[in-house]
C-alpha cells in the first residue's frame, strides 16, 4: 500500500525530468563537475594537462551562482512575463548576509583587534554592535537570513506591486528604482554594513581558511549542487498546474484574472521563489570573490542579468545558465583583453539575439528551441494541405 | 426634481424588487462616467434564470462598459448590480465574480497560446483556485471525463493537443466558450461571438450558444444582425447607456427610436 504511493508521487516527477532533455544535461553536466573539478583540482599534480587551477575552480564557481540568479531571473520573466530589473538587488541582500556572517568570523585577527566589532565599526568609533548584526556569528543564521531578507523584500514590493496590478515597464522601472534605491542606502557609512568598501577580507568559513584549495572546491561542489537542486525546483514549479496558470499569466493575464485566479497570488509566489534564489547564489558567491560591496546592488548589473537569460534562451531555465556561462566568459576574456570593448560588446551581443535569435542560443540548436516551432510548422503544413484539398 | 417623479421612481422600484426575487442578473440604475464620459447612464435591466438573452446597440452604446461593470472590472458610480438577487457584484473583483459562477469571453478571442487546448480547458476547469492547490494539483479522472466532454461540445476533440495559437480564429472563439463552460458558470457573459467568423462559423456558433442556453443563462452581445435572429430571444437595445427598447427582434426593429438610432445618422 504504502509501496503505491510512494510510486504514485514519485513517478510523474521523474518523469518530467527525463522528459527535459536540457534539464538531463545541465544535471549531468553538473554532477560531473561536481566531482572532476575538484577531484583534478586536489588530487592532480600542476604539471598534468588535466589539472584544473584553483583560480579556474573560483572562476566557474562564479559563474556557476550568476547561472542561479540567472536561472531565478527565467522563472519569472521567462514563465510569467514580470521583468525584474532590480533582480541584483536580492542578490546582493543574499550576498550581505552571507558577508556579515564571514565579518563575524573574522573575530579579533582583523587590523585593529577587536573580538566583536568588525575594523569599519572601529574605524568609526562606534562602541558596540548594532542589533542587526546579532546571530550573524551563527552560519545557519547567515544562511536563513540569506533567504529570509530577500524573500521578504520581494513578498513585501511584490504585494504592493501586483496588488495594485503594477506591469509591464512600469514594473520594471519600479524594480530598478528599487535596486538604485538600496545602492544609495548601502553606500552609506551610517547603514553599518562597511559603506563604499563593502565587506572583505574574510578569514574563514565554518573554521575553513576560505584561501584554502579545500575550501574553495568545497564551494564549487556547493554552487553546483545549489544550481542543480534550483533547477530542479524551478523546473517542478513550471511543470505543474501553477506553472500553467504562470504562461497564462503571461500570455493573456486578464483571461486569467476571469478565470478566477488570484493573478497577483501567483505572480507573488513566484517572484518570492525567485527572490530567494536569487539571494542564494548571492550567499554562495561572497566567499568565492572574497567581497560584497554596494556596486552589487547597480541599475546596470541587474540589466546585464536580463541579457544573460536572453542571450541563453528565455523561459527554458537551462538556457538561462548557459547565457550566464556564455557572457560571463565573454566578459573575463573582453575585461581582460580588451577592457574598452567589453561594453560595445555587450550591447551589440544584446541586438543581435534579439534580432536573429528571438530564442536566444538554445532557441538555436534544433533538438531544444524548436518543438514550438515544430508545431507551428506542421500545423501551417496541413493548413496549406487542407486548402488545396479544398481548391 | 418634483415630488411626482420621485414617487414614480419608487414604484417602479418596487416594481423591479418584485422581479428581482426570481432574477440571476439585475442592473439598476448604474451610471458610470469616465473623465465626463457618461458611458452608461441609469441602466436598469434583468435576465431570469435559463434565460439567453441579446444585446444590440451601435458603437458606444455602452455594451462592453456593461460587461465591465458586471465582471468587475469597472465600479459604477451610482446603481445596484445584483447576482441571483442578493449578491452584490460592485464590491467584488474579477476573480471573486468568476468563482461566483459568471464567466466572460472577451471580443476578442483571449485563449493561452502557448498551451495546448486541452490545457486550456484544464485551467478553466472549476476547482482550488489557490497557488498552493495549483502547484500540487494532479488531473483527475473527473477533471479529464469533463474536458473530454466540452471538448466534444466546442467541436474541437481532434485538436486536442494542438497549441492554441494555431487554432483558427472561429476556433479560438469556440474554445473561450468552452473555457466558460469549464468554469461551470451560471451566467455567461459573451462579447461578440462571431465578429471575423465565417458564414457557416457563425450558424455553428449560434447553434452552440443555443444549446449551451439549456443550461445556463448567457448574454451575447452582439452587432450581427442576422445572428441575433438565429438566437431567437428576447433583445435589448442600448443607445448612449441605457435601454432604448426591448422585445423580440421583429418588434423591437419596428421600433421608430431603434430604426432612428440605427440608420438615421
Amino acid at each position: 500500500m504504502t509501496d503505491y504511493r510512494q510510486k504514485y508521487q514519485m513517478t510523474p516527477v521523474i518523469g518530467w525530468l527525463l522528459k527535459d532533455r536540457g534539464g538531463m544535461i545541465l544535471l549531468g553536466i553538473l554532477i560531473a563537475a561536481a566531482i572532476l573539478v575538484p577531484l583534478s583540482n586536489l588530487l592532480l599534480p600542476e604539471s598534468s594537462a588535466f589539472h584544473v587551477p584553483t583560480w579556474m575552480v573560483s572562476l566557474l564557481g562564479k559563474y556557476l551562482c550568476y547561472a542561479l540568479l540567472a536561472l531565478s531571473v527565467d522563472l519569472i520573466w521567462g514563465f510569467c512575463g514580470i521583468l525584474s530589473l532590480g533582480h541584483g538587488a536580492f542578490f546582493a541582500l543574499g550576498g550581505y548576509a552571507m558577508g556579515m556572517y564571514l565579518m563575524r568570523q573574522i573575530g579579533d585577527r582583523g587590523v585593529y583587534g577587536d573580538p566583536i566589532l568588525p575594523d569599519f565599526m572601529v574605524f568609526l568609533n562606534w562602541q558596540e554592535l548594532p542589533w542587526y548584526w546579532y546571530g550573524f556569528d551563527m552560519f545557519w543564521f547567515a544562511i536563513v537570513m540569506a533567504m529570509f531578507v530577500p524573500g521578504l523584500l520581494a513578498f513585501v514590493f511584490g504585494f504592493l506591486a501586483f496588488r495594485s496590478r503594477v506591469t509591464g515597464v512600469y514594473l520594471s522601472i519600479i524594480t530598478q528604482a528599487m535596486t538604485y534605491a538600496l545602492l544609495l542606502a548601502f553606500f552609506r557609512n551610517d547603514m553599518g554594513f562597511g559603506g563604499n568598501n563593502g565587506l572583505t577580507d574574510f578569514k574563514d568559513l565554518l573554521g575553513y581558511s576560505l584561501q584554502s584549495d579545500g575550501t574553495r572546491a568545497g564551494l564549487f561542489v556547493a554552487s553546483c549542487v545549489f544550481l542543480g537542486v534550483c533547477y530542479v525546483l524551478a523546473r517542478g514549479i513550471t511543470q505543474s498546474r501553477l506553472g500553467k496558470v504562470l504562461i497564462a499569466i503571461r500570455d493573456a493575464e486578464s483571461r486569467v484574472r476571469f478565470t478566477g485566479y488570484r493573478v497577483e497570488y501567483y505572480k507573488l509566489f513566484v517572484f518570492t521563489v525567485s527572490a530567494v534564489m536569487a539571494g542564494i547564489a548571492g550567499a554562495l558567491y561572497v566567499p568565492q570573490v572574497g567581497i560584497i560591496n554596494p556596486g552589487e546592488f547597480a541599475p546596470a548589473l541587474s540589466i546585464e542579468i536580463v541579457i544573460w537569460v536572453a542571450v541563453g534562451g528565455r523561459g527554458t531555465l537551462y538556457g538561462a545558465v548557459l547565457g550566464a556561462f556564455i557572457v560571463n566568459y565573454a566578459k573575463t576574456f573582453f575585461t581582460g583583453a580588451m577592457p574598452d570593448f567589453w561594453l560595445f560588446f555587450l550591447g551589440g551581443l544584446f541586438i543581435a539575439v534579439t534580432l536573429f535569435l528571438p530564442k536566444g542560443v538554445i532557441g538555436a540548436v534544433p533538438a531544444f528551441g524548436s518543438a514550438d516551432r515544430q508545431s507551428i510548422i506542421t500545423a501551417w503544413r496541413k493548413r496549406r494541405a487542407n486548402e488545396g484539398g479544398k481548391a | 426634481m418634483s415630488e411626482a417623479a420621485v414617487e414614480m421612481n419608487a414604484s417602479d422600484k418596487e416594481q423591479v424588487k418584485s422581479a428581482k426575487s426570481e432574477t440571476i442578473l439585475y442592473v439598476d440604475g448604474v451610471s458610470v462616467t469616465f473623465d465626463g464620459f457618461r458611458a452608461l447612464n441609469n441602466l436598469s435591466f434583468y435576465v431570469e434564470p435559463g434565460e439567453l438573452r441579446a444585446i444590440i446597440g451601435p458603437n458606444g452604446a455602452g455594451k462592453t462598459t456593461m460587461m465591465d461593470i458586471i465582471t468587475g472590472k469597472t465600479r459604477p458610480d451610482t446603481g445596484d448590480v445584483l447576482f441571483k438577487s442578493e449578491i452584490d457584484l460592485t464590491k467584488m473583483d474579477e476573480a471573486e465574480i468568476a468563482n461566483l459562477g459568471i464567466g466572460r469571453k472577451f471580443q476578442k478571442p483571449t485563449v493561452f497560446e502557448s498551451h495546448t487546448v486541452f490545457d486550456n480547458l484544464l485551467l478553466a476547469a472549476s476547482g482550488g483556485r489557490g497557488v498552493f492547490q495549483a502547484l500540487f494539483h494532479r488531473l483527475s479522472e473527473a477533471e479529464k471525463i469533463k474536458i473530454e466532454k466540452t471538448l466534444v461540445t466546442i467541436m474541437l476533440e481532434d485538436k486536442r493537443d494542438e497549441m492554441a495559437a494555431n487554432l483558427s480564429h472561429g476556433q479560438k472563439q469556440w474554445l473561450e466558450i468552452g473555457m466558460l463552460l469549464m468554469q461551470e458558470p451560471e451566467l455567461l457573459l459573451v462579447d461578440e461571438p462571431v465578429a471575423g467568423m465565417t458564414d457557416s462559423e457563425t450558424e455553428e456558433t449560434a447553434k452552440l450558444l443555443r444549446s449551451i442556453a439549456k443550461e445556463y443563462s448567457v448574454v451575447v452581445v452582439e452587432h450581427d444582425m442576422e445572428f441575433v435572429r438565429d438566437l431567437d430571444c428576447k433583445v435589448t437595445v442600448l443607445h448612449e447607456g441605457s435601454v432604448l427598447a426591448e422585445g423580440r427582434l421583429d418588434h423591437v426593429q419596428k421600433d421608430p427610436r431603434v430604426i432612428e438610432v440605427y440608420l438615421g445618422r
